[in-house]
């Protein structure tokens, strides 16, 4: 289907901001939001592997029971330093600051961000951050748990923790940043006629994830600050020895680190919103709808943290309220999941490999979300609290979330990046691949803590051997399913077929411009009449009549 | 992006660019009161669980050095406020002269400071293994600067703190980790807000604002009025509470 509407307009442009200017320099110093979503693009995808390594490294010690990979310390280190590089340096920068960077100003009409020096500097930050987490990494590593807990981090561990919790602690700024301009460019520079709810729902998802990036990293700032100045000047506030309560510093570190696990997915959701209605051509089911729930997410994801904390000894009452609260951040996701099916439904459904993460987002974010309920349950939490239940519930959401998300989109929006379309089918096996890979590693994970086998631990019972052994196997395709797209994205950059305007074709307005775009992005400030993922009447989409009426019954 | 006159070219007016820079600015502000709301979190949940040792604390810091203060702040925002009012209106000679006001009153700021944090540790109450809440009525002849009869009132209160809490040295270092966290991230900030200053001084001596565009004017304005609102919390919170019950 994509190849009859792009033949008349695939022509690649002569002049477009990857050759604006040349040079090391005109990378390193530019301000331009679509070069600096590639390099967001390079480093997040570094630490995906650093990650990725590390994750391969834990897979392979649980092959057998014994463990005869690493010794328990090195262990420790190992599942750390994977928690650390994924969620601070891959998850929670990937989808905001590679897409959302590249595509809030061509979505909502303007030439840049609000504040494209700041962008830079975020990057910046970033890149200071993580130097000094990677600096933690390969001088004697990090052994307390991603979650930092004290006194642990600040007093026991003799692994390198103040410059991993440092690294965290700049990388934090660059996160606030990010939202800081996403917020103010999404208020203050659309386009004539891109009203709020005209504004894609990607865009929208961002405003959410903006929000929480403002009100919730500042919090987990000033924690590992003073977690910091605890190990380095012994401070006492989280250490029981001098009187410090280190139940507070689980509390303010799950003020934010729970709403950092919508950083993470509301953004993968915002890309759903945009792939479904393109490949189901037609209009989002419930727009307002899915709007707002993106907010109420934001918002109610405030306050569900202790149900991270459930077995910390917190009152019961509190317990019984934040289970609630737990169960009330589900329907808003819910209604998501609820208006992206409803939108297939007499749909004229392709198959498009984006459409394919849209497929597996889907599914596995079902199981995903449903599983929380299970742990936001009190009754069954304590059974299944630290356990690989709960492993392989996060593990569905972020990668099985999140990173399908995150690759879906880069597909999606590779040919406007790039100019330039991936291998179809190599990008279909692919996906397929991926999808296998990732429930075998982790749905054996629900089993074996549904039976009982804790997290973090080095060693496991002999009965527990083929489930592991199983998730080992499906790591090793996963792996393989990860390499692909990187290896073949990268080839089409310089070899793919030139893609046109707008290969699918979608209605957002960044498709209104040349693949790839120029520096300022639109020749002339665009004016938008449409309504969004509006496919009846987009006639410039260049759609063979009566498709698009065919499902006008909706 | 390239610039035409003071309009950045990712805007279309220079309204456009001062909605967004003020919007921005006012975010900022949103996380800045989340980052010192955590530590004013762990402050108050250490205040109630070691009363009082912090109330203990408040007593030992001084009130006629945090009072000077204040009021140095409060006359700094009010020359702050005029500096803004002043490139509002084009008055491009008042300009420089109200920012000099205010980079002098921080400055008398930092001043105070500097005497307060070093008598802190003349007085061993820098948290560390050589805190010592007891050092000065322990050695008066170390602590001239508190006169006799404070240091008896300071004796009696101790005794009865250390009646009422056998930890009273360590809690009590908790109340001074608090004070020279907040006070110190505080201060950070006014050396930033100092740096700014500088840098429109910098800018109001080439005739840079004008009535038509002096937004980093008025953005440092909010910045410098919101770092003093910090200090209006930090003053009751470390200084004024419980003193001396």
């Amino acid at each position: 289907m994509s190849t009859a509407a792009t033949t008349p307009s695939a022509v690649f442009p002569e002049k477009h901001y990857l050759n604006a200017t040349y040079g090391i320099r005109s990378w390193l110093l530019t301000t331009d939001h679509k070069r600096i979503a590639l390099l967001y693009l390079v480093s997040v995808t570094a630490f995906f592997f650093v990650g990725g390594f590390f994750a391969m490294m834990i897979r392979l010690h649980l092959l057998t029971p014994n463990g005869y990979v690493l010794t328990p310390d090195m262990y420790n280190r190992m599942f750390t330093m994977h928690g650390v590089a994924m969620i601070f340096f891959f998850l929670i920068p990937s989808i905001p600051a590679v897409l959302g960077n590249f595509l809030i100003p061509l979505m909502v009409g303007a030439k840049d961000l609000a504040f494209p020096r700041i962008n830079l500097l975020s990057w910046y930050i970033y890149i200071i951050g993580g130097a000094f987490t990677l600096y933690s990494m390969v001088t004697g590593g990090l052994d307390t748990g991603w979650t930092f807990y004290t006194p642990l981090s600040t007093v026991y561990s003799n692994s390198a923790v103040a410059p991993a919790v440092v690294g965290v602690f700049i990388t934090g700024f660059s996160s606030i940043l990010t939202g800081l301009n996403f917020l103010v460019t999404v208020h203050t520079m659309r386009a004539p006629g891109m009203t709020w709810f005209r504004l894609p729902l990607f865009v929208w998802a961002h405003y959410a994830t903006s929000v929480v990036m403002i009100l919730g990293t500042p919090v987990i700032a000033i924690t590992l600050g003073l977690a910091a100045m605890e190990r380095v000047f012994g401070l006492g506030f989280f250490n029981p020895a001098m009187g410090g309560d280190p139940i507070l510093f689980q509390h303010l570190f799950w003020f934010y680190s729970h709403p950092a696990v919508y950083i993470m997915i509301l953004p993968a959701m915002g890309v759903i919103s945009e792939l479904i209605p393109t490949f189901a051509r037609k209009k989002l089911f419930g727009y307002h709808f899915v709007a707002a729930a993106s907010l109420a997410i934001a918002v109610i994801g405030f306050l569900v943290w202790t149900h991270h904390m459930f077995l910390t000894g917190q009152s019961t009452y509190a317990a019984i309220a934040f289970s609630l609260l737990t169960f009330l951040v589900a329907i808003p996701s819910a209604v998501k999941v609820f208006n992206w099916t409803a939108t297939l439904f007499g749909g004229s459904i392709s198959f498009d490999t984006p459409m394919l993460y849209a497929f597996g987002f889907l599914g596995l974010f079902l199981i995903g979300g449903l599983t929380g309920l299970f742990l936001g349950c009190l009754g069954t939490d304590i059974h299944i609290h630290d356990t690989y239940f709960v492993v392989a519930h996060f593990h569905y959401i972020m990668v099985g979330g999140a990173v399908m998300g995150y690759l879906g989109g880069l597909h999606f929006w590779w040919p406007k990046i790039t100019g330039r379309m991936y291998p179809e089918w190599l990008a279909r096996i692919a996906a397929l691949i991926l999808f296998v890979g990732f429930n075998l590693t982790f749905f054996p994970q629900f089993l074996l803590g549904y039976n009982g086998m804790p997290r973090r631990y080095h060693v496991y019972p002999p009965e527990y051997q083929v489930y592991n052994v199983m998730s080992t196997a499906g790591a090793s395709i996963l792996a393989v399913g990860y390499l692909l797209p990187m290896i073949y994205l990268v080839w089409a950059t310089f070899y793919g077929k030139v893609a046109g305007d707008n290969p699918w074709p979608a209605t957002g307005l960044e498709w209104k411009t040349p693949s790839p775009p120029p520096t300022e992005n639109f020749p002339v400030t665009p004016v938008v009449t449409w309504e969004p993922y509006d496919f009846h009447n987009r006639k410039d989409l260049g759609l063979e009549v009566g498709l698009a009426e065919a499902h006008a019954d909706d | 992006m390239h610039r035409t006159g003071a309009l950045y070219g990712q805007f279309e007016t220079l309204e456009q660019q001062k909605d967004t820079a003020t919007l921005g600015m006012w975010i900022f502000l949103v996380t800045e009161v989340m980052f010192f709301g955590g530590i004013m979190l762990a402050y108050t949940i250490n205040r109630h669980t070691y009363f009082t040792a912090f109330a203990m604390g408040s007593s030992m810091i001084s009130l006629p050095l945090g009072t000077t203060n204040t009021i140095v702040l409060l006359a700094s925002s009010f020359t702050m406020a005029m500096g803004v009012w002043s490139a509002q209106t084009g008055k491009k000679k008042l300009l420089p002269i109200f920012l000099t006001l205010t980079i002098i009153l921080g400055f008398a700021f930092f001043y105070v400071k500097y005497v307060e944090y070093s008598q802190k540790f003349h007085h061993h109450l820098v948290p560390g293994k050589t805190f010592d809440v007891n050092y000065c009525v322990n050695n008066p002849s170390k602590c001239e600067d508190i006169s006799p009869a404070d240091l008896d009132k300071e004796r009696e209160e101790l005794q009865r703190a250390n009646a009422a809490d056998p930890n009273l040295n360590s809690h009590a270092q908790l109340y001074f980790s608090a004070y020279f966290g907040m006070t110190g991230l505080h201060a950070l900030h006014m050396i930033i807000g100092a740096g700014l200053l500088f840098w429109l001084l910098h800018g109001s001596l080439k005739g840079l604002y004008t009535p038509q565009w002096n937004t980093p004017v008025d953005i440092v304005g909010l910045y410098w009025h919101f770092v003093d609102i910090v200090w209006i919390y930090l003053f009751p919170l470390l200084y004024l509470i419980d003193r001396h019950r």
